[in-house]
C-alpha cells in the first residue's frame, strides 16, 4: 500500500495514475516502408513514398518492428495474440501525410501483462509491487511540423512519419509518483534488455502520457486528465504532482474535474488545457483494408521467445542467489544494460585471470563495478580516457589484488595510471613500484630491526599487553614504505613476537 | 493491308510476331485513330510517344529475335486511374490536375514488361466514383454507341468509361479498367466489350489511386475473351508492396482456354430476378443459359438470398474507405492547393478539398465519414461488413452446387448522358447485379450478348470461384462462340 497522500482541507486524497508510454522500436525500417529511422537526419530525407502518403501508396508491415512488439509483450509476461489486426485512426494534420495512423484499436497484438518495480524506501515505495500492463499495440509515429523556419508559414519534416512505436498501456495502478518513476524506468530497462527500444528520452524514443486522477482513500476513481508527451521520469513525476494538487484544490473548491488533454510545460512544471472532452476528435476508427489481418505462426512465437535474453527481475535473483551479491549490488547492477554488461564481461575475465569460480570473485568484482572504478573515474575527470577502462586491464588489477600482490590503494593508483595513460596495469605496478612485498626475507629483517630497537614494548606486549601489536605493525609498515602484504607482515609478527 | 485498329490484342500480338507488320505500324494507326476521336473525349492525356517508343522497342526485339512478350506490340489505353511514371495521373480530379508521378504502378509496369505501348491516359469517373462517366473533372466520356435513330450522347458507363469507350471505338485494342463495384463490367456491358475482375488480389494495388481498397481490382477491358486472357496473365501477379496481393502463380489463361463446358455446372441465381430489370435483359440472360447448355454445361438453380442487401451495404463500405482514403488529397505536399489570403491549416484544407473534389466525389466522403462515426459505426460500417460476410458465404454455399455463376451484368442498357444525373439512387442500382461478386472478391467477367431493340449492346456476367478466373473465362468464351456479337458502333466521331 502506497500511503502517498495530498494533504487537503477536507482531508486525505489518493492520487491514482496510469501510464501509455509510447516507446519508438528499435528498427533500421519503418512500420510499413522500407524508409531507414536514423535520428536527426536532414529534414525529409528520410521519407518513402508510402511515408509522404502519395496517391496509390500501401503500407506493408515490417516483420521487424512485429518482432521486437511480441518480444517486448513476452517480457512482460503478457498475452501474445495470434490474431491482431491494424486500424485507421483518422484526423488532419499536417504532419499526418495519410490523413489517418494506422494503429491498433480493437485487436491490439499484445494483451494483459505485468510489471514489478521494487521496494525502495528512500523513494518511499515501502515494498515490491505488481502494476498491471493493459496492452502493447503497434502503431506509426506521424512526421514533425517546425514553426521557426519561416515568418509566416510552418514547415513540415515527415522523417518521423510512419517509424514504428510501441504503446504500451498501464493499468491504473499507481499511487504516487515515486511508483510513476520506477515504473517508467523499469519499463525503460526491460525494453533496453530486449533491445525493442533504446529508451533514449532525450530524442523522443519513449515518451508518455501521463494519466492522473484523485479520489479519498476508497472511494470510487475520480474524472481523469490525461497529459500528452511526458519525455523524461522527471517530468513524469512533476506532472503527476501538479496534476494531483490542482485536481484537490479543484474538487476542495467545489469544482469539478473536466476530463480532458493537457500540455505540460517543463519550464514552469505545470500543464495548461490543450482540449477538452468537447472538442475530442472523432477518429472514426476503422479496420484498415490495405492490411490484412495479422496472424503469428508458432514457430514465430518460439523464435522470439527463444530470442529473449535473461530479464532484470530473474538476473537481479541469480546475482543473488549464485554469486552471492548482496540485493543492493544486484539491484545496482542490473538495473540498465550497460551496467551489467560491463559487469559480466568483467567478471568473466577476472575469473579467467585468477582462476577461481566466477561465484569466487563476484563480490570483490561487483564492490569495484559499482564504487572503486567509478570513484577513480570521477576523480579523474577529464583527465581518464574511458578507452583505457577496459575489462581486461581492470582484471588484471584485480587478480593482483586477489593474489595481495598489491593492497587496495595500490589497485587504486594503478588504475588511475591506466586510465590517464593505457599502460599495462602489471607493468605500472612494476615500475611504478606499486607493489606489495610479500618477500619474507626483507620483511624479516625489517621486523628483526624493529624488535631489537623496541625491546620495551616487545616487553609489553609479551606480557600481555596486545593492542601493542598494532604499533608493530604500523612500525613495519612504516619501515617497508607501505608496500609490505599486511598478511605476510602479520603472520611473521606474530611469529616472532610469539 | 487490313485496317490495324479493326485489330484485337491476340491478332495485333500475332500479327507483330509473324511479321505481317510491324509494332510501329500499329502504334501509329491507333496514334492516329486517337488523334481523330477527341470528340469521345475518352483520353485526359495521350501519350503517341510512348505507344511508339514501345512500338520500336518490340520491332527491334523481333530484329534480333528476342521475346516480344505477352503484349508484344500492343498499344493500349490506360485509365487514369494508374500512376504513371511522369505522366500526368489525375483519377480524373481537379485535387490531382498536373500531378506527375516519380512512379509506374505495378500492373502498368506489368504491361509496359509484357511489351504494350501507352496510347494515353483514359478518362474515367473521378475517383472511379460513378457508373456513367459523367462525374469527371475533365468531362463526360461518350459513347461510340448511340440508339438507332438517335443522336442523343450515350453514356459509356463507368468507371472505366475512357476504357470502354476507346475499346468499343476502336481507338485502342484494349485498356486497363479498374472495378470496385462493377466498374469495369458495366461499362464493358454498356459498350459491346469484354472485361473481366480477376479475384481481388490478383492484380497488385500498388500506385493505383486508391478509391475502396477492399474492393479495388484491376482488370482488362479487350474485344474478346482471349484477348482478356492473355492481357490479364500480363497484368496479374504477386507484388510484394501490396499486403494484400495474392501469393500464387498465375496461371496460363490463355493455353487454358477451352468452351468445352461438358461436366460443369452453371448456377442461375434466382434472387437477381429483380423488379425494375428490362425484358431485353431477361431474354438475354435466357439466351446465355441455352448457349451455356448447348457447350456442354448443366444449369441449376441456385440462390444468394442476401443479394438484395449487397447494394446497400457496397454503399456504406466502399464510401467508408473512401472518405478514409481520400484525406491525403490536402493540398499540403502535392496536387491542387488552395490557400486563401491569411488562410490558416484547416482554411487550406477546406479551401482545397471543396475546390478540388466534385460533388460525387464529395457526397461518398460524406456518407462515408458519416458511417464511421461514433455512434453510427455499429448501425452501418459494422451491419455492412457483417452483410458482406453473408453475402460471400451465399456464393460459398451456391458454389456447392455450381461452377460458375450466370447472371446479367446490368438491370438495363446504355442510357443517354444526362437522364440520371439528378437521382443518384437509380444511378446506383446500374450496379446491382455487380456489386455482389466485388463484396466477395470473386473473379466475374462481362461478355457481350447481344443489342437490343435501340440497337445497344447487352452483357452478360459470370461470376467464379475464387481464383476460377480459368473458369470464367471458359464460359464466356463459349457464349462469345455462340452469341457472335458482331455489331459495331457506328463511326460519328
Amino acid at each position: 500500500m502506497s500511503t502517498y497522500r495530498i494533504q487537503g482541507a477536507t482531508g486525505e486524497w489518493e492520487v491514482v495514475i496510469g501510464l501509455e508510454v509510447h516507446a519508438q522500436v528499435t528498427s533500421k525500417a519503418k512500420l510499413f516502408s522500407g524508409a531507414s529511422t536514423a535520428f536527426g537526419a536532414e529534414p525529409n530525407t528520410q521519407v518513402s513514398l508510402v511515408d509522404a502518403a502519395m496517391p496509390g501508396m500501401l503500407p506493408v508491415p515490417n516483420a521487424e518492428c512485429i518482432r521486437q512488439a511480441v518480444r517486448t509483450g513476452m517480457a512482460i509476461e503478457a498475452q501474445i495474440n495470434k490474431y491482431s489486426r491494424f486500424d485507421r485512426k483518422n484526423y488532419f494534420y499536417a504532419d499526418l501525410p495519410q490523413g489517418y495512423q494506422i494503429s491498433q484499436l480493437y485487436h491490439p497484438i499484445v494483451g494483459e501483462g505485468q510489471l514489478l518495480i521494487e521496494a525502495d524506501e528512500k523513494a518511499g515505495i515501502a515494498e515490491d509491487k505488481v502494476i498491471g500492463i493493459e496492452r502493447i499495440h503497434v502503431e506509426q509515429d506521424a512526421g514533425k511540423l517546425m514553426h521557426d523556419q519561416h515568418p509566416t508559414m510552418s514547415y513540415v519534416d515527415l522523417n518521423r512519419s510512419g517509424v514504428a512505436l510501441m504503446e504500451i498501456v498501464s493499468k491504473p495502478d499507481m499511487r504516487s509518483p515515486a511508483e510513476a518513476g520506477a515504473y517508467v524506468r523499469k519499463l525503460r530497462s526491460i525494453l533496453r534488455y530486449v533491445g525493442s527500444c533504446d529508451g533514449n528520452m532525450e530524442e523522443g524514443s519513449m515518451r508518455a502520457d501521463v494519466n492522473v486522477s484523485v479520489r479519498k482513500p476508497g472511494e470510487e476513481f475520480g474524472t481523469r486528465t490525461e497529459t500528452k508527451n511526458v519525455n523524461s521520469v522527471r517530468f513524469v513525476m512533476q506532472v503527476i504532482e501538479y496534476e494531483a494538487n490542482r485536481q484537490v484544490d479543484v474538487l476542495e473548491n467545489g469544482g469539478t474535474v473536466d476530463q480532458e488533454t493537457r500540455l505540460f510545460d517543463p519550464n514552469t512544471g505545470t500543464t495548461r488545457t490543450m482540449r477538452s472532452k468537447e472538442d475530442a476528435h472523432d477518429y472514426r476508427y476503422f479496420p484498415d483494408p490495405d492490411l490484412l489481418p495479422l496472424e503469428l505462426e508458432d514457430a514465430f512465437l518460439e523464435e522470439c521467445r527463444a530470442s529473449l535474453p535473461e530479464l532484470p527481475d530473474a538476473k537481479r535473483q541469480r546475482y543473488e542467489s549464485e554469486l552471492g551479491l548482496t540485493p543492493y549490488n544486484a539491484r545496482e547492477l542490473t538495473a540498465e544494460v550497460e551496467t551489467f554488461g560491463r559487469f559480466e564481461t568483467l567478471l568473466a575475465a577476472t575469473a579467467a585471470k585468477i582462476g577461481k569460480p566466477e561465484a569466487k570473485v563476484a563480490t570483490q568484482v561487483a564492490n569495484w563495478a559499482l564504487s572503486v572504478a567509478p570513484g577513480v573515474m570521477k576523480s579523474l575527470g577529464d583527465e581518464a580516457d574511458p578507452s583505457n577502462a577496459t575489462a581486461e586491464a581492470q582484471a588484471s588489477i584485480l587478480a593482483m589484488q586477489d593474489k595481495g600482490e598489491i593492497s587496495g590503494g595500490q589497485a587504486k593508483e594503478i588504475y588511475e595510471i591506466v586510465l590517464k595513460t593505457g599502460r599495462d596495469p602489471e607493468e605500472v605496478a612494476e615500475t611504478e613500484g606499486l607493489k606489495q612485498v610479500s618477500d619474507t626475507g626483507a620483511i624479516e629483517a625489517a621486523i628483526d630491526q624493529i624488535i631489537a630497537n623496541n625491546a620495551d614494548k616487545v616487553e609489553e606486549y609479551r606480557g600481555g599487553k596486545d593492542k601493542l601489536f598494532g604499533f608493530f605493525v604500523g612500525q613495519t609498515m612504516k619501515a617497508m614504505q607501505g608496500k609490505a602484504n599486511p598478511a605476510v607482515v602479520n603472520q611473521i609478527l606474530k611469529d616472532k613476537l610469539g | 493491308m487490313t485496317d490495324l485498329t479493326n485489330l484485337g490484342v491476340k491478332d495485333i500480338r500475332d500479327g507483330v510476331d509473324s511479321g505481317e507488320f510491324t509494332a510501329r505500324e500499329v502504334a501509329e494507326a491507333f496514334n492516329a485513330a486517337v488523334a481523330e476521336a477527341a470528340s469521345l473525349n475518352a483520353f485526359i492525356v495521350t501519350t503517341p510517344d510512348h505507344a511508339l517508343a514501345a512500338a520500336d522497342a518490340v520491332d527491334a526485339k523481333r530484329a534480333k529475335g528476342d521475346d516480344l512478350g505477352k503484349m508484344g506490340g500492343v498499344p493500349i489505353g490506360m485509365k487514369d486511374l494508374f500512376a504513371t511514371k511522369g505522366v500526368q495521373t489525375t483519377a480524373a480530379s481537379h485535387i490531382l490536375e498536373g500531378f506527375n508521378p516519380q512512379y509506374e504502378s505495378t500492373v502498368s509496369q506489368n504491361l509496359w514488361d509484357a511489351g504494350a505501348g501507352m496510347l494515353g491516359k483514359l478518362n474515367l469517373d473521378q475517383f472511379a466514383m460513378g457508373s456513367s462517366n459523367e462525374t469527371s473533372y475533365f468531362g463526360n466520356v461518350n459513347s461510340p454507341w448511340r440508339k438507332a435513330g438517335s443522336n442523343a450522347a450515350m453514356s459509356p458507363g463507368g468507371s472505366s468509361g475512357g476504357s470502354s469507350s476507346a475499346v468499343a471505338a476502336r481507338i485502342a485494342p484494349a485498356a486497363t479498367g479498374t472495378d470496385t463495384g462493377g466498374s469495369i463490367r458495366q461499362p464493358a456491358a454498356f459498350t459491346g466489350i469484354c472485361g473481366i475482375k480477376p479475384t481481388y488480389g490478383r492484380c497488385s494495388r500498388w500506385g493505383v489511386v486508391a478509391f475502396a481498397s477492399s474492393l479495388d481490382q484491376a482488370g482488362p477491358m479487350a474485344h474478346t475473351v482471349e484477348d482478356c486472357a492473355i492481357m490479364l496473365e500480363a497484368m496479374a501477379g504477386f507484388d510484394p508492396k501490396d499486403a494484400t496481393s495474392l501469393k500464387m502463380d498465375v496461371p496460363a489463361w490463355e493455353a487454358g482456354l477451352s468452351a468445352d463446358l461438358k461436366g460443369k455446372r452453371i448456377g442461375i441465381p434466382k434472387e437477381y430476378r429483380m423488379d425494375g430489370t428490362d425484358e431485353e435483359i431477361l431474354k438475354s440472360w435466357e439466351q446465355g443459359k441455352e448457349w451455356l447448355r448447348d457447350a456442354g454445361a448443366e444449369i441449376v438453380d441456385v440462390s444468394l438470398p442476401h443479394t438484395k442487401y449487397a447494394l446497400p451495404a457496397y454503399y456504406i463500405v466502399a464510401p467508408a474507405e473512401a472518405s478514409s482514403n481520400l484525406a491525403r488529397y490536402d493540398g499540403v505536399r502535392y496536387g491542387l492547393r488552395d490557400l486563401p489570403d491569411g488562410a490558416g491549416l484547416q482554411d487550406m484544407y477546406a479551401a482545397t478539398r471543396a475546390e478540388g473534389f466534385g460533388d460525387e466525389v464529395k457526397r461518398r466522403i460524406l456518407i462515408g465519414t458519416y458511417v464511421l462515426s461514433a455512434g453510427f459505426y455499429d448501425a452501418y460500417y459494422n451491419q455492412a461488413q457483417k452483410v458482406r460476410t453473408l453475402v460471400s458465404r451465399d456464393f460459398a454455399e451456391a458454389f456447392a452446387q455450381c461452377d460458375a455463376i450466370l447472371a446479367p451484368t446490368t438491370p438495363t442498357a446504355s442510357f443517354p448522358l444526362g437522364s440520371l444525373n439528378d437521382d443518384p439512387l437509380t444511378m446506383y442500382l446500374n450496379d446491382v447485379f455487380a456489386v455482389p461478386a466485388s463484396l466477395a472478391g470473386l473473379p466475374a467477367m462481362s461478355v457481350p450478348a447481344t443489342v437490343n431493340a435501340d440497337g445497344l449492346p447487352l452483357g452478360l456476367q459470370i461470376v467464379g470461384k475464387p481464383f476460377d478466373e480459368q473458369g470464367v473465362l471458359n464460359a464466356g468464351l463459349a457464349i462469345q462462340q455462340r452469341a457472335r456479337f458482331d455489331a459495331k458502333p457506328e463511326k460519328w466521331w
